[in-house]
């Protein structure tokens, strides 16, 4: 397993190219057993990372089967590039970003083809906002949880694409700024800027629902 | 750091972060709940197939109606001009032919004034001669 403190090796082509350095046993390794290692070093990429892009493609579309598609879509693109990944940023912001772009080319093309009869399968607010953990809650608190999560599902639905991508990232995946950042594509005072307005809209749909 | 600590430090009042709380934990725990949902690949069943068929033969007759237009407009321009142009031509020869007749006429009327302008000398002969006709 090539997980240390965490961390996931994410350069499958140098780390071949450490071990066959390694002793005359290991010079007979084939590319194919490179590939081995590549697909392994993917397949853990997969398990560590898959949940936490489908919550954020759930969170932004409300829609499971749309962020199943768009999750697999992600790792598959993932895997067709994971040769050209150089290791720069985090596999997290890579797979963000194209789990972004996905998400994007997904609704240009929704807006394309506009006179196409597509079925969404978004839930409603109201559903959405019946998910919360049982923890020690009475049930008025829950209640009011419920009633909160209820409101900012609205502010969401309310935030322009890029505003509810930023929203998403730094208060449903508690990303940093930076991360933010590097995964939208966009210079980290206009992801401030993106965050202020989205949390101006959550604040004055909490405030406004008082 | 945690959530509540970045929302303790970008200063949010208390009903605003616990909103925040509330929406992240009721995100993931949807989120866990259908992730470990086992899922069947339904076949996509297309309804309204007759939809776009009738949309296709709507956009078939659309375009063969413009196509057809614009070749019937096109063929009727050319007919009309191959139609001018006769006219044309028939003007041009009916005026020739008016021309060449009153050309005619002229010399005609010409030839014959010409041929009854008499010198005064010969008067006297041209009477004779005009008797003698009547005779």
């Amino acid at each position: 397993m090539r997980i240390a403190n965490g961390a996931v090796n994410l350069h499958p082509v140098r780390a071949s190219t450490k071990v066959m350095a390694a002793g005359t046993a290991l010079e007979t390794m084939t590319m194919a057993t490179a590939q081995e290692i590549a697909a392994q070093d993917f397949s853990t990429v997969v398990t560590t990372h898959r949940p936490q892009i489908f919550r954020f493609l759930l969170a932004s579309t409300r829609d499971v089967d749309l962020a199943e598609t768009l999750t697999q879509e992600c790792f598959l693109k993932a895997y067709r590039n994971w040769g050209s990944f150089r290791g720069e940023s985090s596999a997290m912001t890579w797979l963000m970003r194209i789990a972004i772009n996905l998400q994007k080319d997904h609704w240009r093309n929704r807006r394309m083809q506009f006179w196409r009869q597509t079925q969404t399968n978004a839930v409603d607010l109201d559903e959405a906002s019946e998910w919360l953990p049982n923890g020690e809650r009475s049930a008025e608190q829950q209640l009011l949880a419920r009633e909160q999560v209820k409101q900012v599902w609205q502010a969401v639905k309310g935030l322009s694409e890029r505003q509810r991508t930023v929203f998403l990232l730094r208060y449903v995946e508690e990303q940093e700024l930076s991360e933010i950042a590097r995964s939208t594509g966009l210079s980290e005072g206009t992801v401030k800027a993106h965050l202020s307005r989205a949390v101006a809209r959550v604040r004055a749909e909490l405030g406004g629902k008082r | 750091m945690s959530l509540e600590d970045k929302l303790a430090n970008e200063a949010m009042d208390s009903g605003l972060a616990e909103a925040l709380i509330n929406f992240r934990l009721s995100v993931h725990a949807w989120s866990d709940a259908e992730f470990g949902k086992p899922r069947t690949a339904a076949k996509i069943v297309r309804h309204g197939g007759w939809r776009l068929a009738a949309g296709w033969a709507l956009g078939c007759v659309l375009v063969a109606g413009a196509a057809g237009g614009g070749v019937f407009e096109h063929h009727h321009q050319q007919e009309m001009a191959k139609a001018a142009a006769a006219r044309a031509v028939q003007q041009q020869r009916l005026a020739a032919e008016q021309r060449a007749r009153e050309e005619e006429d002229l010399l005609a009327k010409v030839d014959s004034d010409v041929s009854r302008e008499v010198p005064s000398a010969m008067e006297p002969l041209a009477q004779l001669m005009a008797e003698d006709d009547a005779k």
